[in-house]
C-alpha cells in the first residue's frame, strides 16, 4: 500500500522538487530586484539635509556600503537575510522585519476582504449569466464587468471615494479606523469603523478578480453545459439545482481554484495602487514610500516577501492539483 | 496584559469621544509623515515642523518669519559669541525643570556625529553655562546670523535622555531603533499622546505651557493623518473629514476655495527655482558644440535669460500661482531686495542677436536635466522652456526624472543644464552664497568661482556690522545679476487649505504652527 518515500511520483518527492525550485526562484528574484535598486537612484540626498556637506554624503556612502560593487552588496544582504537581519530603514530607521511585520496585518485583512468579495459576487455571477447567457441581466453584468478589468485600479477608487466619501458621505475616504490589537495583532475587522472603512478600499481592490472570476466561471459553465454528462444528468430528470450546482458548478472549479489561488498573489501585489489611494496602512503603502525614497533595505525585503508569497501559493496550488487529478500524479504519462 | 490593553485603549477612546464635544480639535493631513520623533535625527522639514509642536529651540520664528523668543528670552551678541538669558520655570512634559544644563546637553547632541544637525550649530565651539539660567555660545570668530541657525535646534531634557539611552541620535549603521524614535518629551505647546507613524498622531495642549496666555491659539488637541495621495488628500477635506490640508495640490485650490465652507490661503514660499548652466567643464557633455562650451560665454546665458518668457509660465504653467524673478532668493531673505527681484524680461529678437554675436546663430543641441516629483509642476516648466529655447535655435532634450535620480547628477555634477530650486531656512542671503555661488559650495553644480563672490562669502560669516554686511551682501548679488551664472524662473507659491470655521495663517516655510491657529 504505501509507496517508498523517494519514489518518483510520491508526495514527498514532488513538494521536494517543488521546493527546490523555489528556491532557485528566490535566489533569481531576490538577484534581480536587488541590480535594479542601482536604477532607483541615490538614498543618501534623502537621508541628509539640503545642508549637508559633501564629506558627510561621502562618510554616509562609505558607512552603508554604498559604493561596493552590486554584487558585494548582495552578498552582504543575503548573508544578513539568511541571519533573519533586513537591516534598518533609511527613511525611518527603524527594523525592517519589525515594519512589515507591523504592517501586514493591514494588507491581509484587505486581501482577505476583496478575496472574499471576488470569490462570492464572481462565482454567483458567472453561474447565473453562464446558464442563462441571453437574458438582459446577463448582457448589463457582462458589459459593466468590463468596466472592471478596463478601467484602472487608481481611477476606480478615487471614483469610489468621490461618490461614498465626497459625495454621498456615507463612508470615510481613507485611512484604517477602528483598529484593536488582538494577542499581537492590529485587526480591524471587530469594530464598525474598521468594515466602513475597509469597504471601498476592498471593492477597488476586488473588481479586476472579480471580473476575471465571473468571466471564467461563465465561460467553463457554457462549456460544461454543453458536455455529455449534463445532458445524461438532464436525461436522468435531475433538478436543474442539482444539475447547475451538483455537476456543472463542481467541474469548473478546477481552473477557477488555480485562478483564485494565484490571483491571491496578485491582490497582495496589486494592493500597492490600491494601499496608495486609500492610505490604507498597510505593506503596499510602506512599499510605495520607500521607493519615492530609495529606502533599499525596505523595497528589498518587500520584494523578497512578496516571490516568497508567490513560491507559497504556488506550491500549495501543486498540492492540491497533485490531490486533484490523479494523471499528475502518474508524472503526466 | 492584553486585556489590560484593550482596557486601557476603551477607557482611552472613550474620554476622546466624551471630551470631543467640548474641545477644539484640529484635524489635519498632508502628504509626509514625521520621519522621527528625535528632534536631532533628520533634517527634514516636516519632521521639523512636527517636532516644533512638540519640542522648542532657544529662538523661533513667527508667522511672519520674524526671529522671536521662545527658550531664550533675550540675548546679545559679543566678538566671540552670543549670551542668552533662558525663560525661568519652564517645564518638560514629564514635570523636569528646563535648565542651562538642558541646552549644554542638547548642542553637544546636535553636534554629535550621528546629528543631521551639525551644519547649524558647527560654528559653536562650546556652550558656557553662566549661571542657571544664562549660557554663552562661544565661536570661533563672531557670527553675526547665528540666531537665524538655531531655529530648528530643539532642546531635550538632559534626564530624560540619560535614563533612557538616547544621549546620541540614531545613526544609519545601528542595529536598532532608539527610545527616542517613538517616544518625546519636549517644553512645547503640544504633547504627543498617541503615535502610528503613517497613520494618525495625537497631540494634546501642554497644560503648563508658559505661552498658553501669550498666544492666540485655542486648539486643544491635534490629529495628524497622513495620506500620501494628493486626490485622496482633498477628497478627506471636501468630505469634511479634516479640517486643513497642508499641501492641496495647486491646481485644486480655486475648486476649493469655490467649495462652501472652505477656504484657501497663500503666500510666496521661501523658495526659488531656476536653471543651472556648467560652465565649470570646457566642453558640455550633451551638447553637439565640442571643443568649448557655450555657456562659458555670458551672452549665450543672456540669451538664455532672455528667451524664457516668465509670465508666459506663471500665466499658463502655474496658473498665476508663482512670483517671476530675477535672483535665487524670495522677498524676506536678507539681501532680496525689489530691483534685484526684477525678472531679466522677455526679449527673442535680442536673444536671437546675442546667440548670432556668440557664434551660435543655428543654435546646438543640449540635455535638460529636470526632476518630475519635487517642485511645483516641475516637469512641466521644463517642458515650456524646451519649446521656447527652440525658439532661438536651441534644440533641448528633456530628461524629467524622479528626484532620487535627479538630485545625484547635480551633486555628482554631470549635468550640463538642470533644474533646482533653493530654500532659505536661515533668511540670510550667506546660505545662498556658500551652497549655490561659492567656488566649493555642495551645491554649485555650474562651477560658477567669482573670486570677489568667494570673499564676500567668508567676509559675512564674521562681519557684525550690519549696514556693511547688508552691502557686501548686495555687492555680490549686483556681481551676480551681471554674471547671470543661473537662469532664475520664479519664487514659489504655498497654497493651505481649511474649512472657514477655523484660521490657520499660512507661514511661507510650510510649517504649521498651532499655537496661532484659532478655532472661530
Amino acid at each position: 500500500m504505501m509507496a517508498p518515500l523517494l519514489l518518483e511520483g510520491s508526495m514527498f518527492y514532488f513538494i521536494l522538487n517543488r521546493l527546490a525550485q523555489a528556491l532557485l526562484v528566490m535566489a533569481v528574484v531576490s538577484a534581480i530586484s536587488f541590480s535594479l535598486f542601482n536604477f532607483v537612484g541615490d538614498p543618501v540626498n534623502n537621508m541628509v539635509g539640503q545642508d549637508a556637506t559633501r564629506e558627510q554624503r561621502i562618510e554616509i556612502r562609505q558607512q552603508l556600503g554604498l559604493d561596493d560593487p552590486i554584487l558585494v552588496q548582495y552578498q552582504r544582504f543575503m548573508l544578513n537575510v539568511a541571519q533573519g537581519d533586513f537591516g534598518l530603514s533609511y527613511r525611518i530607521k527603524q527594523p525592517v522585519s519589525q515594519l512589515i511585520l507591523e504592517r501586514l496585518p493591514a494588507t491581509l485583512e484587505l486581501v482577505f476582504a476583496s478575496a472574499v468579495i471576488a470569490v462570492l459576487i464572481g462565482i454567483v455571477l458567472g453561474v447565473y449569466t453562464g446558464i442563462r447567457r441571453y437574458s438582459w441581466v446577463s448582457k448589463i453584468i457582462m458589459s459593466v464587468s468590463l468596466i472592471g478589468v478596463s478601467l484602472p485600479t487608481f481611477i476606480i477608487g478615487i471614483g469610489l471615494i468621490y461618490l461614498f466619501a465626497v459625495h454621498l458621505r456615507w463612508l470615510p475616504s481613507s485611512g484604517r479606523a477602528g483598529v484593536i490589537e488582538l494577542g499581537g495583532w492590529k485587526t480591524s475587522l471587530l469594530t464598525i469603523d474598521g468594515w466602513r472603512s475597509i469597504i471601498l478600499p476592498a471593492v477597488t481592490l476586488s473588481l479586476f478578480q472579480l471580473t476575471m472570476i465571473l468571466r471564467l466561471v461563465r465561460a467553463e459553465m457554457l462549456e460544461v453545459m454543453r458536455s455529455d454528462y449534463i445532458k445524461f444528468a438532464r436525461a436522468r430528470g435531475l433538478a436543474n439545482r442539482a444539475i447547475h450546482f451538483g455537476h456543472a458548478l463542481r467541474n469548473t472549479l478546477v481552473p477557477v481554484i488555480t485562478i483564485i489561488g494565484l490571483n491571491i498573489g496578485g491582490l497582495i501585489a496589486y494592493s500597492v495602487i490600491t494601499e496608495t489611494v486609500f492610505q490604507w496602512p498597510g505593506t503596499g503603502l510602506m512599499f510605495i514610500q520607500a521607493v519615492d525614497f530609495v529606502d533599499v533595505p525596505i523595497m528589498a525585503a518587500y520584494l523578497i516577501f512578496v516571490a516568497l508569497l508567490f513560491v507559497v501559493i504556488n506550491l500549495i496550488v501543486d498540492i492540491l492539483y497533485f490531490v486533484v487529478d490523479p494523471r499528475i500524479r502518474r508524472g503526466g504519462s | 496584559m492584553n486585556f489590560l490593553k484593550l482596557a486601557k485603549l476603551f477607557s482611552v477612546a472613550l474620554i476622546m469621544a466624551t471630551a470631543a464635544n467640548a474641545e477644539n480639535v484640529l484635524r489635519w493631513t498632508s502628504q509626509g509623515d514625521a520621519l522621527t520623533m528625535d528632534p536631532h535625527s533628520q533634517n527634514e522639514s516636516p519632521t521639523i515642523a512636527f517636532n516644533g509642536q512638540i519640542y522648542e529651540a532657544l529662538v523661533a520664528r513667527d508667522i511672519e518669519m520674524n526671529l522671536v523668543p521662545e527658550l531664550a528670552e533675550s540675548w546679545t551678541a559679543s566678538p566671540d559669541g552670543w549670551t542668552f538669558k533662558l525663560r525661568q520655570g519652564v517645564t518638560f512634559h514629564d514635570g523636569a525643570d528646563f535648565t542651562a544644563e538642558d541646552v549644554v546637553f542638547s548642542f553637544n547632541r546636535a553636534l554629535e556625529e550621528s546629528s543631521d544637525y551639525k551644519e547649524q550649530v558647527k560654528t559653536v565651539a562650546k556652550v558656557e553655562v553662566i549661571d542657571d539660567f544664562t549660557i554663552k555660545l562661544v565661536t570661533d570668530g563672531a557670527n553675526p546670523i547665528l540666531p537665524n541657525t538655531l531655529t530648528n535646534v530643539y532642546i531635550m531634557d538632559s534626564g530624560w535622555a540619560k535614563a533612557n539611552g538616547v544621549e546620541r541620535p540614531q545613526d544609519f549603521a545601528a542595529e536598532e531603533e532608539t527610545f527616542s524614535v517613538r517616544n518625546s518629551n519636549g517644553t512645547g505647546p503640544f504633547m504627543l499622546t498617541s503615535r502610528a507613524p503613517e497613520e494618525l498622531s495625537v497631540l494634546t495642549r501642554n497644560p503648563n505651557w508658559w505661552g498658553n496666555s501669550m498666544f492666540p491659539g485655542n486648539v486643544d488637541r491635534i490629529e495628524y493623518r497622513p495620506i500620501k495621495n494628493a486626490a485622496t488628500r482633498v477628497a478627506a477635506l471636501l468630505s469634511g473629514e479634516v479640517d486643513f490640508v497642508l499641501d492641496a495640490p495647486l491646481q485644486d485650490l480655486k475648486r476649493i476655495e469655490a467649495t462652501d465652507g472652505l477656504t484657501t490661503k497663500t503666500v510666496a514660499q521661501v523658495r526659488s527655482i531656476f536653471f543651472g548652466m556648467d560652465q565649470g567643464v570646457d566642453e558640455l557633455r550633451s551638447s553637439n558644440i565640442k571643443g568649448k562650451n557655450p555657456f562659458r560665454d555670458i551672452r549665450v546665458r543672456e540669451a538664455f535669460n532672455l528667451a524664457i518668457d516668465k509670465d508666459a509660465i506663471q500665466r499658463v504653467v502655474m496658473d498665476g500661482l508663482s512670483f517671476p524673478t530675477g535672483i535665487i532668493t524670495p522677498p524676506g531673505v536678507l539681501g532680496n531686495t525689489p530691483e534685484l527681484d526684477k525678472q531679466y524680461g522677455f526679449d527673442l529678437g535680442k536673444a536671437k542677436s546675442l546667440m548670432e554675436q556668440a557664434g551660435y546663430a543655428d543654435g546646438f543641441e543640449i540635455q535638460l536635466d529636470c526632476p518630475n516629483n519635487r517642485y511645483n509642476n516641475d516637469e512641466k516648466i521644463c517642458q515650456a522652456a524646451v519649446a521656447m529655447l527652440a525658439k532661438i535655435g536651441v534644440k533641448v532634450n528633456l530628461d524629467a526624472i524622479p528626484k532620487a535620480q535627479h538630485f545625484p547628477k547635480i551633486q555628482k555634477r554631470i549635468s550640463d543644464f538642470y533644474m533646482l530650486g533653493w530654500g532659505v531656512s536661515t533668511l540670510d542671503s550667506h546660505y545662498v552664497f556658500s551652497y549655490l555661488f561659492d567656488g566649493e559650495g555642495s551645491w554649485n553644480g555650474i562651477g560658477y568661482n567669482n573670486a570677489r563672490v568667494n570673499e564676500i562669502t567668508k567676509l559675512i560669516e564674521t562681519e557684525t556690522d550690519i549696514p556693511k554686511r547688508t552691502a557686501l551682501i548686495d555687492e555680490a548679488w549686483q556681481i551676480i545679476k551681471k554674471e547671470m551664472p543661473y537662469l532664475p524662473i520664479h519664487h514659489q507659491v504655498l497654497g493651505w487649505s481649511m474649512k472657514d470655521n477655523v484660521d490657520v495663517p499660512i507661514a511661507a516655510d510650510d510649517h504649521l504652527r498651532p499655537r496661532y491657529v484659532v478655532f472661530k
